[in-house]
C-alpha cells in the first residue's frame, strides 16, 4: 500500500500515457469517424490528466473545456451532418501508406537517435528564467493569468482577432452557394 | 520511488506526434486527417508543459494555451472546408479533390 501511494504519480503516467497511446492509435486506424472522434476524447482526456501531473491545473482544465468540449462537439456534428453511413469508404489508407510508413519509421530513426545524443534531463542547462512560478504563493491558474494579461497581454489580443477571422471563415466556408 | 522526467515525456509525446503524423499523410478520410492534426498539436503542448515544469517557467504554458487556440481556429475553419468539399464531391475522401491536378 505504501509503495502504491508513494509510487502514485508514476502510476497514473504510465496508465494514462498507455491510454493516451492507445486511443490515438485508435483514431488512426478506426474505419468509422465516429469511433475514432471517442478515441481522439479518450486521448485528450489522458492528456489532460498528464497535464495535471505537471501541475499545469490551468491548462489541464481548458484541454477538457476547449478539446473536450467545443472541438469534440464541432466533430460529431460535422460527422452527423454530412451522415457517412451513406458513403461506404472502399479503402482506410491512400495508395502511398507503405511510404509514409516508411518515413515516419525514418524520423523517429532520425528523432530518436539526437534525442539519445542530446541531454535533456536535469543536466539541462537552466536559462535565465522570466515568469518564474512560485507555487506556494500563487496558485497556477493566478500565475497563468497575471503572467497572461501582463506580460503577453498583445499576443492574447491577437489570438482574440485570430478567433474572429477564423469564426468569420468558418461561416463564410459552411455557407450555401 | 519512480521518478517522472522529462524524458518520460518527451518520448510520450514524441509517440503520439508519430502517429499523428501517419494519420495525417496516409488516411484518406478527411475528418480522420483534421482529428490526427489535433493529436499533433497536443503533443506539442505535452512537449510545452514538461519543459515548463523542469524549468518551473510558466511561458511554456502561456504557449501551450496559444497553441490551443491555433487549434480550435484550425478545427472550425478545416470542418469548414471538410463541408464545402463534402457539397462539391457528395464524399470526405481526399483522393476525389483532384482539380488541381494539372
Amino acid at each position: 500500500m505504501d509503495a502504491l501511494v508513494t509510487n502514485g504519480p508514476a502510476i497514473l503516467f504510465y496508465v494514462f500515457a498507455a491510454l493516451a497511446v492507445v486511443s490515438a492509435l485508435g483514431v488512426v486506424t478506426m474505419r468509422n469517424p465516429m469511433y475514432g472522434a471517442i478515441a481522439l476524447l479518450t486521448s485528450f482526456l489522458s492528456v489532460a490528466v498528464l497535464f495535471l501531473l505537471r501541475n499545469a491545473e490551468f491548462l489541464a482544465i481548458v484541454q477538457i473545456f476547449v478539446y473536450g468540449g467545443g472541438i469534440m462537439v464541432l466533430f460529431l456534428f460535422v460527422i452527423m451532418l454530412i451522415n457517412l453511413h451513406r458513403l461506404p469508404e472502399l479503402k482506410k489508407f491512400g495508395a502511398h501508406t507503405p511510404l509514409v510508413a516508411l518515413l515516419v519509421v525514418l524520423m523517429i530513426g532520425v528523432f530518436g537517435w539526437f534525442f539519445l545524443q542530446a541531454q535533456f534531463g536535469p543536466g539541462l542547462a537552466q536559462p535565465d528564467v522570466f515568469d518564474h512560478v512560485d507555487g506556494a504563493k500563487l496558485g497556477n491558474p493566478q500565475a497563468v493569468a497575471w503572467s497572461l494579461y501582463t506580460r503577453h497581454l498583445l499576443p492574447f489580443e491577437i489570438a482574440s482577432v485570430f478567433l474572429l477571422i477564423a469564426m468569420v471563415g468558418a461561416v463564410v466556408l459552411g455557407r450555401r452557394q | 520511488m519512480l521518478a517522472i522526467t522529462t524524458n518520460h515525456y518527451l518520448i510520450l509525446s514524441f509517440a503520439l506526434f508519430s502517429i499523428g503524423l501517419f494519420g495525417v499523410a496516409a488516411r484518406r478520410n478527411m475528418i480522420t486527417v483534421l482529428m490526427s492534426i489535433e493529436l499533433i498539436l497536443n503533443s506539442v503542448n505535452l512537449n510545452l508543459i514538461a519543459f515548463s515544469y523542469q524549468l518551473s517557467d510558466l511561458t511554456g504554458q502561456i504557449f501551450a494555451i496559444f497553441t490551443i487556440t491555433v487549434a480550435a481556429g484550425e478545427a472550425a475553419v478545416g470542418l469548414g472546408i471538410l463541408i464545402a468539399l463534402f457539397r462539391l464531391k457528395e464524399s470526405t475522401q481526399l483522393d476525389k479533390a483532384t482539380e488541381l491536378k494539372g
